[in-house]
């Protein structure tokens, strides 16, 4: 039996299709897919992403623990509420997950990493942390509600009393802050503005409703979740990047933190050697003919054969669009074979979509 | 409960089909629509193709998943839905109407027979939902 989230019923009642995602039982969708994903785009939506782990970890050791497991530095976190994204490397190199870890105090950092990296995360952090003075713990009481869109944070603060709607209202990007129970950061997933909320399982559902029927912001499913992420360049960890591949060939080099050259972190050496001798990239690429992209499909480029590990379909642009690992130094027309036809394809940049390309 | 309306045939595999003489109108049902969510393309067969039973004539796909419609039975394509090009969302809004896909020209009228009713069609659909 897949596992439920606190608003299980809460997405039943507003009409979810339910599918199993890494052992969660998650809606896709409620109504249409791409009306959620343009509400957020234009105004605002909601995600229940409760399936996420929470890990609050202490001790003296804290940070050196997290600089040594980390490819980002979290030493680079120096006031309270700030947050990194990173990703956690084995020995080779290879990504094991990507995460946000947020800097709560000298010796407390959160970590909030993903659903299906969950019970390999916490054998990892088991066996990792024996050397270190630190200890940690699930917060399992807590859901997650990730409010997204332009004015996300506007109507989120107008159900809160003035001086916490102030608070939301002058968040930074990439930091958090705490108001009552709630955990409150200004990071998203899908490209927009907005804020991930972390709050404790008895007071979501009173939360959700609020902002469903008194802010009209529509809840929206792993569906558009996908696409919006996907339009904003984002990896998906198991799909973009994962146990086989480095950071450096996931357009993730921007996270690995080479200074301080003395910082000894897990993966570091290999990715070093690597670095040497780069042979392929991640990239967008963006469909010229009619069609929609999809994960594994091969592209044809002029210096080899490469493979789409994200493939989907644009609601804004109206175009298909990947994220795809090809060959380094390939021209930009590449060619993508669907179903035995070669359709063209073009190299764009990232993010494929942002707030003033749409 | 899914929309199926008692005048068409259907297949096992999610088609409906329309019968008028030896041409039928061929689309996705309410049902198989529902599953795909929204569709944001359709590749249609070409006018004068010659199918066999089963063979794929269209894919049909939404932002989730790419689907093969099948020729329910063997036959020439005879006319196929172009406004589906610009308007993909059609099979959505309209599955039985506006969102037909293709018209074909039947030859094995005694594969016809095989199609399902409406009744057989509800069946299918509710044991694959256990």
């Amino acid at each position: 039996m897949p596992k439920k989230t606190i608003l299980y019923q809460a997405h039943l009642d507003a009409g979810a299709k339910m599918i199993d995602f890494a052992g969660w039982s998650m809606p896709i969708y409620y109504g249409s897919q791409l009306n959620e994903h343009h509400a957020v785009r234009k105004r605002a939506g909601m995600f229940d992403v409760s399936h996420m782990t929470i890990i609050d970890l202490k001790g003296l050791d804290s940070q050196a623990f997290l600089r040594y497991l980390f490819a980002n530095d979290v030493a680079k976190l120096k006031q309270a509420g700030r947050a990194l994204y990173t990703c956690m490397l084995n020995r080779e190199g290879y990504v094991l997950d990507d995460l946000i870890v947020y800097y709560l105090g000298e010796t407390h950092y959160r970590i909030v990493f993903n659903a299906g990296t969950h019970d390999k995360v916490l054998a990892y952090l088991a066996e990792e942390s024996k050397a270190f003075n630190i200890e940690y713990c699930e917060r399992l009481e807590h859901a997650i509600l990730a409010v997204q869109g332009p004015e996300a944070r506007k109507l989120l603060a107008e159900t809160f009393p003035e001086n916490i709607a102030e608070k939301i209202l002058n968040l930074k990007p990439f930091s958090a802050i705490s108001v009552e129970n709630m955990f409150i950061a200004r990071t998203g997933y899908t490209g927009e503005d907005g804020v991930e909320m972390i709050v404790p399982n008895l007071e979501i559902e009173m939360l959700w409703h609020k902002l469903l029927f008194e802010k009209n912001i529509p809840a929206c499913g792993l569906g558009a979740r996908d696409t919006l992420r996907l339009e904003a360049g984002y990896n998906l960890y198991g799909t973009d990047m994962d146990e086989t591949v480095s950071p450096l060939v996931s357009n993730l080099a921007w996270t690995v933190a080479w200074e301080p050259n003395e910082r000894v972190f897990v993966g570091r050496k290999a990715l070093e050697e690597e670095k040497q001798n780069l042979t392929q990239q991640l990239v967008g690429i963006k469909l010229l003919d009619k069609g929609v992209l999809r994960n594994g499909l091969a592209v044809h480029t002029n210096k080899g054969n490469g493979v789409i590990t994200s493939g989907s379909y644009s609601p804004i642009l109206e175009c298909g669009i990947a994220l795809a690992r090809l060959p380094v130094d390939c021209d930009k027309a590449v060619q993508v074979d669907i179903r035995g036809r070669l359709l063209n394809a073009l190299i764009v940049d990232l993010p494929f979509v942002n707030k003033e390309k749409k | 409960m899914s929309l199926i309306p008692s005048d068409l045939k259907y297949t096992r595999s999610h088609e409906w089909v329309r019968i008028e003489d030896n041409i039928i109108t061929v689309g996705i049902t309410e049902h198989a629509q529902s599953l795909l969510g929204d569709l944001v393309f359709v590749e249609l067969p070409e006018v004068g193709e010659e199918l066999s039973e089963n063979e794929d004539a269209s894919v049909v796909e939404s932002v989730k998943a790419a689907a093969d419609v099948y020729a329910p039975v063997s036959g020439t394509i005879t006319e196929v839905n172009e406004a589906l090009i610009e308007a993909p969302e059609l099979v959505n809004q309209e599955p039985y109407g506006a969102g037909w896909i293709f018209k074909l020209e039947v030859d094995d009228e005694e594969g016809l027979a095989k199609l399902l009713d409406a009744q057989a069609y509800s069946n299918v659909i509710t044991s694959e939902a256990h």
